[in-house]
């Protein structure tokens, strides 16, 4: 009776499991690089608007407050986007006829608001909240990054709730003085020192900032 | 021994194992081979897969084009409004969010609310936003116009000017908004042969007709019951029925709560003919039939001595020992003791109740008398009027605001018939319903959210009802469709201009400001009114031995089946039975047995000459010659979820029996109905682990400590109670039984604060009802008049959580403020967490329960609790979303949340302040007070759960007379 398998069965078989080997782990890294990627986080990539605003030109450019248009951020969860209002207040003295505006005054004029991408979107079962962070001496630049080097607005993060734990396991890395908080360029002379000092003068309860329920619920 | 069901009591098998099961069988998987399952697998995992590669969708920032004053987007603003349920306005506090209400709550200061609400308030937000709610005006049922039906109207109006409106009827339900009665009064004026008629099947006939036999003139009573010490109840079901039953709860369990060290506590006799919330909550409770409560009554006062003894007596000598009993006990309480009679009983008994709270010297105390607020004409014979006319054919317009009086008319009255003889019939009502579907125009009616009114609460203090958005459809209020023929203004230009008018001064726009944020006009309150008593003659009707009767009442959950289609109302297990989705016939263990029937054998009852089929419910507590039906259910022209649901007992109601049915004839059919109730779900061992404790009062005041003891003693621990001491809030639960009136209002509360799903018929049947709190109820003693006990159970929170233990994905842990987590984005639902949790309080998405795709639902959801899918494990985490909203608000501020600032909604809901919730690290908290008290006990303590949810024991204050 012949041989069922040839000579080469055994090579054949041992070069199909390293394939299967290689073909595996690159598929895991081909993966891993893509949940990390800008393609699936969208960190760094800039969203089309309505309006192509530039936080470059109004924060860096004009010295416009974040407050300015974000009036709720410290006192709500949501940091608030201007009104169309908000925009006119400006708008209808400087650049009142630019078509790249035409979409605001319609907006005033129509009275249908307009409808702004979301690029900061945490997940519908996080609830962050804007005021307790500011109150608590997390500065904007934080986690929205060099906002006024930004011509058109991206994500300087991921959002992975790795990167919010980072924060919240050791927040004396992050926090700031209630002053600079929405100094989008200040630099603590040593962090380490400073942020011990503040977590304790701002009441961080850092024994419950992981805790599922302080962003789920 | 305590029991819950008839079956438990009879120690069923099926009953047996069905308790010591999680879940029901069918609540898994059918049984699969292996070639399947496996098959199964690949596919779910192929499926699995497929979602993990989407990318987040992009979401939209929609800002407003121009900021509206006050509100910050993200946080919720609260306003006053005032509903109102058969005429009398009770008032609300609504939380609104960027615009849409999400939650109604109690106002604090409205006389007739104090903070609390009822289920149908609560219900009322999804009523709100019911995608079956008319949405159209219809002209013979085809789509048509406000404006054609206007002009339409106009003409007509306009056609009877000649002579003086002739043949203009109009229907309304219980008003008591002045401003619609002053439209009313206007039209009346300008069309003086136009006549106006007021009926609405629950209304207060019986108590004015008592009250003008009794004084000679139509008063409304209004009871005092912190003031009292003795309470008899004529089949009254104060507590829940009554129009001010939210007041009445509060000022009950305010005579009972024996825990704050008082002396003495409120003792309440029941009388009824069918177990109601009241009647759950007596410390004597008589079962009798509806004819034997004026029979009762009777003797009583005979025994007090208002009368000479007529009749020889019929009584049976452990009724006479009642009566005795209570007799002495009233006759020992001259001036606080109080005699309520239920609206069902005919005038006679109102009669009786007056003279005897008049002789033992109780007017003026704890019971006043005021003008009445509602037109107290009977609206029985005001529909009488009408349907003479309709008949008649003299009817040229009928407008009918609000009311479905095809459905609830009295069956012998023939309204449909009588309807299609108007010439012409206008129907104003918020959804499209059997009296819409015979009128020419149908006129979508705007939600009571949606539109500007007023009304009177009980007392009379006049209440505001104010929208919290602008109208969803196309809709009008009864205010806008009367003022077509007048000057055709918007409802709050009416509302606004009347009060203008009645209140005309400099300060007029301060005052009406002031009233629209507190939600009524400050000291509105009808004054007191001095009252005396005619003479009296009454002989009580003698039934015929052996005859059996029904009594209707409204449906507890969907009253008169107005909210037939809300489906948290037609859900909620009603008080006692907890019956969900159906009304049944209930009557008693020892009828049933003597007819052979069980649960859901159904039935053919007559009355006179009228036949109606429908299941019967064994119901421990009911009097054995009477037949309990509620209606309401069965409706015909209904959405999606009133289909189907319910038998219409109106088709056995007649004008002449409109309470109680004398004569019945009832018939097996061998016909079965599959009813479901909730009372045999979620069972826990009952008997040998005293999860339910209860004493007397004078057990407590001889052994204080007597709910510590239990039979159970806890096992050896290694567990270190110091490991939850932390140094932040630790938050804790108690529930004192003794106020706790079984009302269900918590249950709708935490459903609409935590986007709780209803889950269908079907799904209950199998156990899966979503309720993260339920109302257990124990009965003690015999099936034919037990105790009954109402114990919610929510999430206990225990410190040493047996679910935590067994999650492979760590989805259910611990906070650092002592809370039990469930993490539903780390749930994959292996259900393990339910099969370990010995409170059975776990809750499990077989499906996808919540509706994420009907759109008109979504501004119901509560923004900042998650909406939870298929698959996920879901349960109470007292309101987390509360607890952080404060923590972060109070840490913005820099100070501490303080004790009471933050309630569950639960605990806001309870109209009897049962519930207390705080921090039981504050020894100053009332939780921590609460929990020092002797009655305190946990749950189950003797698995060393360590519940942080714990509960005051029962106490009851029986007549020493009545219990040796």
């Amino acid at each position: 009776m012949a041989q069922i398998f040839s000579r080469r069965s055994d090579s054949i078989l041992r070069a199909s499991l390293l394939l299967l080997l290689v073909v595996t782990l690159a598929g895991a890294f081909v993966l891993h690089t893509m949940y990390w990627s800008p393609y699936a986080t969208r960190e760094t990539v800039p969203l089309d608007q309505p309006v192509p605003f530039s936080h470059k030109h109004h924060v860096y450019g004009l010295g416009i407050d974040c407050r300015f248009c974000h009036t709720s951020v410290e006192k709500s969860a949501f940091a608030g986007v201007p009104t169309t209002e908000t925009c006119m207040t400006c708008h209808s003295q400087i650049w009142k006829d630019a078509p790249i505006l035409a979409p605001v005054r319609q907006s005033l004029a129509t009275g249908v608001p307009l409808r702004w991408n979301r690029v900061y979107d945490t997940p519908d079962f996080v609830f962050f909240n804007h005021g307790i962070h500011v109150s608590k001496g997390i500065g904007c630049a934080t986690c929205h990054g060099q906002l006024d080097q930004m011509p058109l607005t991206w994500k300087s993060h991921n959002l992975y709730m790795k990167w919010c734990l980072e924060c919240h396991r050791a927040p004396e890395k992050f926090i700031r003085p209630r002053s600079e908080i929405f100094n989008l360029n200040w630099q603590a002379e040593d962090q380490l020192v400073l942020g011990k000092k503040l977590v304790a003068e701002y009441e961080v309860h850092t024994n419950q900032l992981t805790d599922c329920s302080m962003c789920h619920r | 021994m305590i029991w819950r069901s008839l079956d438990e009591l009879a120690a069923v098998p099926a009953f047996q194992s069905a308790r010591h099961n999680e879940f029901p069988p069918g609540a898994t998987e059918p049984p699969v081979n292996r070639r399947d399952f496996l098959k199964l697998m690949a596919a779910s995992m192929a499926l699995a897969s497929l979602p993990a590669c989407t990318r987040q969708p992009i979401e939209k920032i929609v800002p407003y084009v121009k900021q509206p004053e006050e509100l910050v987007p993200g946080n919720p603003l609260f306003y006053a409004t005032a509903m109102t349920l058969g005429g009398f306005a009770s008032g609300l506090m609504i939380e609104s969010h960027e615009g849409h209400p999400t939650k109604i709550e109690g106002n604090p200061g409205h006389p007739s609310s104090l903070g609390a609400t009822n289920v149908l308030q609560q219900a009322a937000l999804l009523d709100l936003y019911d995608p079956d709610r008319s949405q159209t005006v219809l002209n013979h049922g085809q789509p048509s116009t406000w404006e054609s039906f206007a002009t339409a109207f106009q003409a007509q109006m306009q056609s009877v000017q000649a002579n003086h409106g002739r043949g203009v009827h109009i229907l309304t339900e219980t008003i008591s908004s002045p401003t619609l009665r002053s439209q009313l009064q206007t039209l009346l004026g300008k069309y003086p042969e136009a006549r106006w008629h007021q009926y609405e099947p629950v209304n207060r006939d019986n108590a004015f007709a008592g009250a003008r036999l009794a004084f000679g003139e139509a008063v409304e009573m209004h009871c005092h019951f912190d003031r009292a010490k003795v309470i008899l109840s004529l089949d009254s079901d104060f507590l829940y029925g009554h129009p001010d039953n939210l007041r009445h709860a509060l000022a009950f369990a305010d005579g009972r709560r024996a825990q704050s060290g008082r002396a003495d506590m409120n003792r309440l006799y029941v009388v009824e003919s069918s177990a109601s919330v009241t009647g759950s909550n007596a410390d004597h409770r008589l079962p009798l039939n509806a004819t034997g409560i004026a029979r009762f009554a009777y003797e009583l006062a005979t025994r007090l001595g208002l009368m000479a003894a007529g009749s020889p007596s019929e009584l049976t000598p452990e009724t006479r020992k009642w009566i005795y009993a209570l007799a002495d006990d009233l006759l020992q309480n001259e001036g606080t003791s109080l005699v309520i009679a239920g609206e069902n009983q005919p005038p006679d008994v109102h009669v009786l109740a007056h003279n005897i709270n008049d002789f033992l010297g109780n007017i003026g105390h704890t019971v006043t008398f005021t003008e009445p607020v509602i037109n107290p004409a009977s609206q029985i014979e005001s529909l009488r009027d009408l349907i003479a006319a309709l008949h008649a054919g003299s009817v040229e317009t009928l407008l009918i605001l609000g009311g479905n009086p095809t459905f609830t008319a009295p069956a012998d009255f023939d309204f449909p018939a009588g309807l299609l003889k108007a010439k012409s019939c206008i129907h104003l009502s918020t959804e499209v319903n059997e009296t819409s579907a015979l009128c020419e125009w149908h006129i979508p009616q705007n939600h009571f959210l949606e539109s500007w009114s007023d009304g009177r609460a009980f007392d009379g203090t006049v209440s505001i009802v104010q929208p919290l958005i602008l109208p969803l459809y196309a809709g009008k209020s009864a205010h806008e469709v009367l003022d077509v023929v007048t000057l055709g203004r918007s409802d709050y230009d009416i509302v606004h201009d009347f009060w203008s008018q009645k209140m005309a001064g400099l300060d007029f726009e301060k005052n009406w400001r002031q009233a629209l944020h507190d939600g009524y006009f400050a000291n509105t309150r009808l004054p007191e009114k001095r009252v005396s008593l005619r003479t009296f003659q009454i002989t009580p009707v003698a039934q015929k031995t052996g005859s059996l009767e029904i009594t209707f009442s409204p449906d507890p959950n969907i009253h008169d089946g107005r909210f037939a289609n809300n489906a948290w109302l037609q859900e909620l297990p009603q008080p006692v039975t907890k019956l969900t989705w159906d009304n049944a016939a209930l009557l008693s263990p020892g009828f049933a047995a003597k007819e052979g029937l069980a649960n859901g054998d159904i039935v053919d009852l007559e009355l006179n000459g009228r036949r109606l089929s429908l299941p019967v419910w064994i119901t421990p507590g009911q009097p054995d010659d009477s037949i309990a039906l509620h209606f309401g259910g069965g409706r015909s022209h209904v959405g999606r979820v009133g289909k189907n649901a319910g038998f219409n007992t109106y088709t056995l109601r007649t004008s002449d029996s409109l309470y109680i049915g004398r004569d019945v004839r009832m018939q097996k059919t061998g016909g079965h109905y599959p009813l479901v109730t909730t009372q045999t779900q979620h069972a826990i061992d009952s008997e040998e682990r005293q999860i339910f404790r209860e004493g007397t009062f004078a057990d407590f005041k001889a052994d204080p400590e007597f709910a510590k003891k239990s039979s159970e003693t806890p096992i050896e621990t290694l567990f270190k109670p110091e490991e939850f001491k932390t140094d932040g809030y630790r938050w804790g639960m108690a529930i004192d039984l003794t106020a706790c009136i079984g009302c269900n209002a918590c249950i709708l509360a935490c459903q609409s604060e935590n986007n709780i799903p209803v889950v269908g018929k079907d799904q209950v049947s199998k156990g899966r009802i979503m309720h993260w709190i339920r109302v257990d109820t124990y009965f003690r003693g015999t099936p034919e008049n037990p105790d009954m006990n109402h114990q919610p159970v929510p999430c206990m929170q225990c410190e040493n959580a047996p679910c935590e233990l067994v999650c492979p994905v760590g989805a259910t842990v611990h906070d650092k403020e002592g809370l039990n987590l469930q993490v539903y984005n780390r749930c994959v639902g292996t259900r393990y967490c339910s099969n370990n949790c010995p409170y059975k309080v776990r809750r499990f998405n077989f499906f996808q329960y919540a509706d994420y795709h009907d759109t008109t639902l979504k501004p119901l959801w509560n923004p900042n609790v998650t909406v939870r899918s298929r698959g996920v494990m879901e349960k109470c985490t007292y309101c987390i979303q509360r607890i952080s909203m404060a923590r972060i608000g109070s840490e913005e501020q820099g100070h501490k949340i303080q004790d009471g600032q933050l309630k569950t909604a639960c605990q806001q809901v309870c109209p009897a302040r049962a519930i207390v919730f705080g921090d039981i690290g504050d020894p100053k908290s009332a939780v921590s007070k609460l929990k020092a008290n002797n009655l305190n006990f946990s749950m189950l303590g003797e698995l060393n759960t360590r519940p942080r949810t714990t509960y005051l024991a029962k106490l009851r204050n029986p007549n020493p007379q009545l219990t040796t």
